[in-house]
């Protein structure tokens, strides 16, 4: 099956309100063309877990200086000073998360788990609120799964059924996020003919992405 | 020399053969080119990376090769290229030696903040708390004072903490110091520095053995060129 749609018909199917992971770490990995057409397409009120709020013009940073992000989960916000302004301003909400934390429950929602357990946190505020549970003499908080309703993700290479490559550092939360949202739309750079990708360089398989969007002829 | 020289080159000297290295944004990231030339480290970074290298030449940046704070880098030939899960899996699993950040302030039982100043400047963890965590070990690479000499080795940190497990050095341009069971110990102060100015500068409880070294680096600017 040929899954590829264009970018408007992807994010056509975004509605309003529409929970969203986004791949990229300060913009790398980004699936830049799907977030400038959300601007585009004024989809409004998203809820969107990312590692950052990008940089300033570059990456989710678009999503936030249109005021179309009603709640963002992140890991750090000090590179786009138009976030935490939104924040100090209670013009959006933030939840600020620890990043590995972010990766383990990202993983945790796409992985079928109930959630994870770790150190991190533990003494400090973000472990307010939370359970801590003892494991063996240790303190651990309980952190619980992150899914979405879509997962939109920055690849490299894509096939015409949707296995994915990542190019370096671009690769980050993507292959996780695949696994997390309920309707998965990967941005690759380039689509190539089914088996150019050899099955060892496939980092996502193709039964976890539901469109593709096609490249910018 | 200025002082993030100074801390640059005595936090190198932490470095040894073989081991796996992540270094914070900012000062940290000076800390490469001081390293000694026999030894060969490795670095890591937490947005995807094993083996990364210093900036490539212009023109030969690659947008999908970059730092933690999305600046290009480069990698060694056999670097390897690992999605977030993993990247912190190595900090959180114990196969991350040494982990190099900045300060906001620490305090005698050597605990660190370092990520957030409530209602002024809230960038975000990020990694820092995993990392803290997670690492064998940990340096904080700070100035010793903040702007207008306040310091940020206290009593008890009035920011929030980073992480409730001790930090193992702190290194500034004034001294190295460790926190023990006992308190923070002065090991070393910087060459022209005396123990004097070190306790002046620092509002926290120093406990000074019989025996404070000083660093064993040279800061005559001429030398370090």
């Amino acid at each position: 099956m040929n899954k590829s749609v264009s970018c408007a018909q992807a994010v056509e199917m975004i509605p309003d309100g529409a929970s969203l992971m986004v791949g990229g770490f300060m913009g790398v990995g980004s699936p830049h063309r799907i977030i400038n057409e959300l601007v585009a397409q004024k989809k409004k009120d998203l809820t969107v877990i990312c590692n950052d709020a990008g940089r300033p013009n570059y990456g989710i940073a678009h999503l936030i200086s249109a005021r179309l992000v009603k709640k963002l989960i992140a890991t750090h916000i000090g590179l786009n000073q138009e976030s935490q302004r939104q924040m100090i301003a209670g013009e959006m909400e933030i939840e600020l998360i620890p990043q590995g934390t972010m990766a383990e429950r990202i993983r945790a929602g796409g992985f079928g788990l109930g959630g994870v357990l770790t150190s991190t946190g533990i003494g400090t505020i973000v472990a307010e609120g939370k359970q801590v549970i003892e494991v063996d003499g240790k303190q651990f908080l309980l952190e619980k799964p992150l899914t979405a309703d879509f997962a939109l993700i920055g690849a490299d290479r894509s096939d015409y059924r949707g296995n994915l490559e990542y190019s370096l550092t671009a690769r980050n939360f993507n292959p996780l996020m695949a696994m997390a949202g309920r309707v998965v739309i990967a941005e690759p750079k380039t689509i190539v003919p089914m088996g150019v990708i050899p099955p060892d360089s496939v980092v996502t398989p193709f039964v976890c992405v539901n469109y593709i969007v096609e490249g910018a002829f | 020399m200025d002082e993030k020289t100074i801390i640059a080159k005595r936090v190198a000297l932490e470095l040894k053969d073989g081991d796996l290295v992540n270094l914070g944004i900012g000062l940290p990231t000076m800390v490469p080119q001081f390293l000694p030339s026999k030894i060969e480290v490795y670095f890591q970074s937490e947005n995807g990376i094993v083996g990364l290298a210093a900036m490539p030449a212009e023109g030969y940046e690659n947008k999908a090769l970059t730092d933690a704070g999305g600046g290009y880098v480069g990698a060694i030939p056999g670097a390897a290229s690992i999605d977030s899960a993993l990247s912190f899996g190595l900090i959180r699993g114990g196969h991350l030696d040494l982990s190099v950040l900045g300060g906001l302030e620490v305090d005698e039982l050597g605990l660190l903040a370092n990520w957030m100043i409530p209602g002024k400047m809230v960038p975000g963890m990020g990694g820092a708390m995993d990392i803290v965590s997670g690492a064998k070990r940990v340096i904080v690479a700070m100035t010793h004072t903040a702007k207008g000499g306040k310091p940020k080795i206290i009593p008890a940190c009035t920011l929030p903490l980073t992480s409730a497990r001790r930090v193992s050095l702190i290194v500034t341009e004034l001294a190295v110091i460790e926190p023990t069971d006992e308190g923070l110990v002065l090991r070393e102060v910087a060459p022209g520095v005396t123990v004097e100015q070190v306790v002046a500068a620092t509002s926290a409880k120093l406990i000074i053995p019989a025996n404070v070294l000083t660093m064993p680096i040279n800061v005559d600017a001429q030398a370090a060129a």
